[in-house]
């Protein structure tokens, strides 16, 4: 298996562990840890954190299923994240959604989170990333954007090397 | 039956207080505990009390032998406890009795235990609607597939909607949908749109099958059973969880699209398949065997049983089963010393004509010269008639060992159902097989001159053909086509445990009967009916023509069994000390 966690996140993972009593509890850290890290929770990932807490490996699928922000797939160079809680969807965020995914050639109305064939963007819905006040609001990877217009949209993606 | 060696040995009872509470508006009396899913004493709940006093409150997730888990609702009831004043002493109504404070709130019944002067009400408009209300939940995106589903007939979905359903579904919006037939294992299939979430499969293969094989993905109203992706629901227990599902999600790879289960017959009934002897329940319908389930017995296997024993019944049903009682032209004929050992060509003849003939041979048999081989799959009852032969004849006798893997659950290395049977009968010592070498010894030597099989194919215990071609009469019954039944003079057609009745004692010395559920192919005949002919014509002692007369009989012989009464085996077997 071509899986291995390079030793110093397992040294920082094992040192996550130890502030918990139970070490079952450790477990959305260490999902988050291998996701900073690989991008995605891959299910080798997974099978890994269960060997890590002994736990089987369904116990920790339960997880990564559960919490949209695991992504089990390799998602797109940019993460496009647009919030559809109830202020951004009174703002037209569902516009902005389906205007990204029909320029990105995606379909506007599957479920979750979808990424191009290039693998370059990935568009997906998210909940409130308290800007409520400047709806519709989005981020672009770790980027915000407030009051986002098709024509910012436009920009953003251009700005998108 | 009062004799102490055929009572269950059970530890004192230990006296558990007992408390009064009123259930719709009943007063009983129940255990302040009661044993949980693991037998362990734990404050007796609400849906326990109600169970006691009769009154059904409807439940998907709670199962007595499962842990709690409180997530479908559907047990909510209403309560009320003794009021108390501020002085912490009970406020009385004007007529003496204690007032009652009403819970604003329902609470789970299978979750809330309960206390002293206790009321639960069932059947109120409250609870009533709360039903309605959680079954029509529950229904917002069931397919409604259930004429196309296994379960119908067995659904506690379908049952609870005629009691507390709607007519027609109040849901415009479009059903989610999820995936259906879902391998999940070898022997499992899952929709998952049917399931209700109840949790129990996973409750059941965690805790009670040791496998923490099956979660809940995704989130929502997209919750799935599942396994970790390429990880198959494959342990010995897996298809307990098609019987605990309380709807159709969970359907047996085996009895799937086979037989509405309206149309089936349920016949009492045990395993063979190892010394467990759990408590099965034959469905069968126009002399067809569909499915065993297990059937409750707490001394035994309590609800569950093992895949490989549920499973093995396909054999009893094979094309090639024997049929006809055949005579080997060898004895009619000289033997032909240079012929081919193995094979005699068989004619068929009757019943009467072959057992006669089987009797005047062994009456003439010198002491010494017969040799018994029986399997420790055949009955108390048969064991017992064969070990008169035996006594009546000086013979030899054994049985044959059949051992594999135990496991901590319910299967037992031993693979005879009936080893103990042997051994009380005296059929066999305590360490099965010893003979076997004997007996072997004794035909080579030419000592032994007649053998009679019942069940084992010797020629793979030791025995061999070639041996076998030395006797001048060789009685075999058994039900499928051997070696050992290629080679015999006399072929009896015997019958698989469920085309017959009789008992096994079981590892732990339980002696259990089993009913017969389908008549057994052509002229095969259960050995034990046909060995009282063939016991009376040799020995000349009358036995029973019944099988209940038969067991009696043997009960009041052999010592372990005495006291027991056919009757007194009751449904579930009682435990004789071995
Ligand atoms: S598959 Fe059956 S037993 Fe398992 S959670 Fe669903 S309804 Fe309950
Ligand atoms: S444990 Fe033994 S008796 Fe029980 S079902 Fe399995 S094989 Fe049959
Ligand atoms: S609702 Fe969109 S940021 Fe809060
Ligand atoms: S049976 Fe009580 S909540 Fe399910």
């Amino acid at each position: 298996m071509s899986f291995s966690v390079p030793a110093n996140l397992e040294a920082e993972i094992d040192e996550l562990i130890t502030h918990y009593p139970v070490k079952r509890s450790a477990s959305l850290m260490l999902l988050h840890a291998l996701q900073e890290h690989f991008g995605h929770i891959s299910p080798e990932a997974t099978q890994w954190v269960a060997k890590k807490l002994g736990l089987q490996p369904i116990n920790v699928h339960e997880l990564v299923t559960f919490y949209p922000m695991f992504r089990q797939s390799a998602p797109g160079k940019h993460q496009i994240k647009v919030c559809r809680t109830l202020s951004c969807a009174l703002g037209g965020s569902h516009k902005l959604h389906e205007h990204f995914c029909t320029k990105l050639g995606l379909d506007p109305h599957a479920h979750g989170l979808q990424t191009t064939k290039d693998g370059k963007f990935s568009v997906e819905f998210v909940e409130c990333l308290a800007g409520c006040g400047m709806a519709p609001v989005m981020m672009c990877n770790e980027d915000f954007f407030e009051g986002v217009s098709e024509k910012k949209a436009d920009e953003i993606l251009g700005g998108c090397k | 039956m009062a004799d102490a060696t055929t009572t269950e040995v059970k530890p004192a009872p230990p006296a558990i207080e007992k408390i009064k509470v009123k259930v719709d508006g009943r007063e009983v009396e129940v255990p302040k505990l009661t044993p949980d899913w693991q037998g362990k004493l734990a404050p007796t709940t609400m849906l326990q009390a109600c169970d006691i006093a009769k009154k059904d409150v409807p439940h998907y997730c709670y199962h007595p032998k499962l842990p709690v888990a409180g997530n479908c609702r559907m047990c909510l009831v209403e309560f009320g406890t003794p009021a108390l004043g501020p002085d912490r002493k009970p406020v009385m109504n004007p007529d003496g009795t204690p007032k009652i404070a009403k819970s604003p709130r329902p609470a789970i019944g299978c979750a809330t235990p309960i206390s002293p002067g206790m009321e639960i009400y069932t059947s109120t408009p409250g609870v009533k609607q709360m039903r309605e209300g959680v079954l029509e939940s529950l229904l917002i995106n069931h397919p409604l597939d259930c004429p196309i589903c296994d379960q119908a007939g067995e659904c506690k979905l379908q049952e609870y909607s005629v009691d507390y359903g709607q007519s027609a579904s109040r849901f415009v919006e479009a059903k989610v949908h999820k995936p259906k037939a879902v391998d999940l294992g070898p022997r499992i299939m899952l929709d998952a749109e049917r399931c209700i979430l109840c949790t129990r499969c996973i409750r059941f293969t965690k805790d009670v099958a040791g496998d923490d094989a099956l979660g809940i993905v995704n989130r929502g109203s997209y919750n799935t059973i599942a396994t970790f992706p390429g990880l198959p629901f494959d342990n010995n227990y897996t298809l307990n969880t098609v019987d605990i599902c309380p709807v159709g999600a969970l359907t047996s790879k085996d009895f799937r699209f086979q037989m509405r289960v309206w149309f089936l017959k349920e016949t009492k009934s045990v395993c063979t398949s190892c010394a467990t002897g759990c408590n099965v329940l034959i469905s069968s319908r126009e002399e067809k065997i569909y499915r065993y389930t297990p059937r409750d017995n707490d001394a035994v296997n309590g609800p569950w049983m093992c895949d490989a024993g549920r499973l093995n019944y396909k054999w009893i049903q094979r094309e090639d089963r024997l049929k006809d009682v055949l005579v080997g032209q060898a004895s009619s004929l000289p033997v032909s010393k240079s012929g081919q050992a193995g094979s005699l060509p068989h004619y068929k003849s009757s019943w009467t004509a072959a057992l006669s003939e089987i009797a005047e041979k062994l009456k003439q048999a010198p002491a010494g010269s017969v040799a018994i081989v029986v399997s420790a799959c055949q009955t108390n009852e048969e064991l017992w008639l064969i070990s008169k032969l035996k006594a009546k004849l000086g013979a030899i006798s054994d049985s044959v060992e059949r051992t594999g893997d135990a496991d901590k659950l319910l299967v037992s290395a031993d693979k005879n159902p009936n080893t103990n049977g042997a051994r009380l009968t005296g059929i066999c010592f305590s360490e099965m097989g010893i003979n076997l070498p004997k007996i072997a010894d004794g035909i080579a030597s030419g000592k032994i001159k007649s053998l009679i099989v019942f069940g084992e194919d010797v020629t793979k215990h030791g025995i061999s053909a070639e041996l076998l071609g030395k006797l001048d009469t060789l009685i075999v019954s058994d039900i499928l086509p051997n070696a050992t039944t290629a080679a015999a003079h006399y072929v009896l057609p015997g019958c698989a445990h469920a085309e017959k009745r009789g008992s096994f004692t079981n590892t732990k010395g339980r002696v259990q009967k089993f009913m017969q559920a389908v008549q057994p192919p052509g002229d095969a005949r259960a050995e034990w009916d046909f060995l009282h002919d063939l016991v009376y014509n040799v020995t000349g002692k009358n036995g029973f023509l019944t099988i209940e007369g038969l067991f009696n009989e043997m009960a009041k012989d052999v010592p372990a069994f005495n006291g027991l009464t056919w009757a007194s085996l009751s449904d579930t077997g009682v435990t004789v000390k071995i």
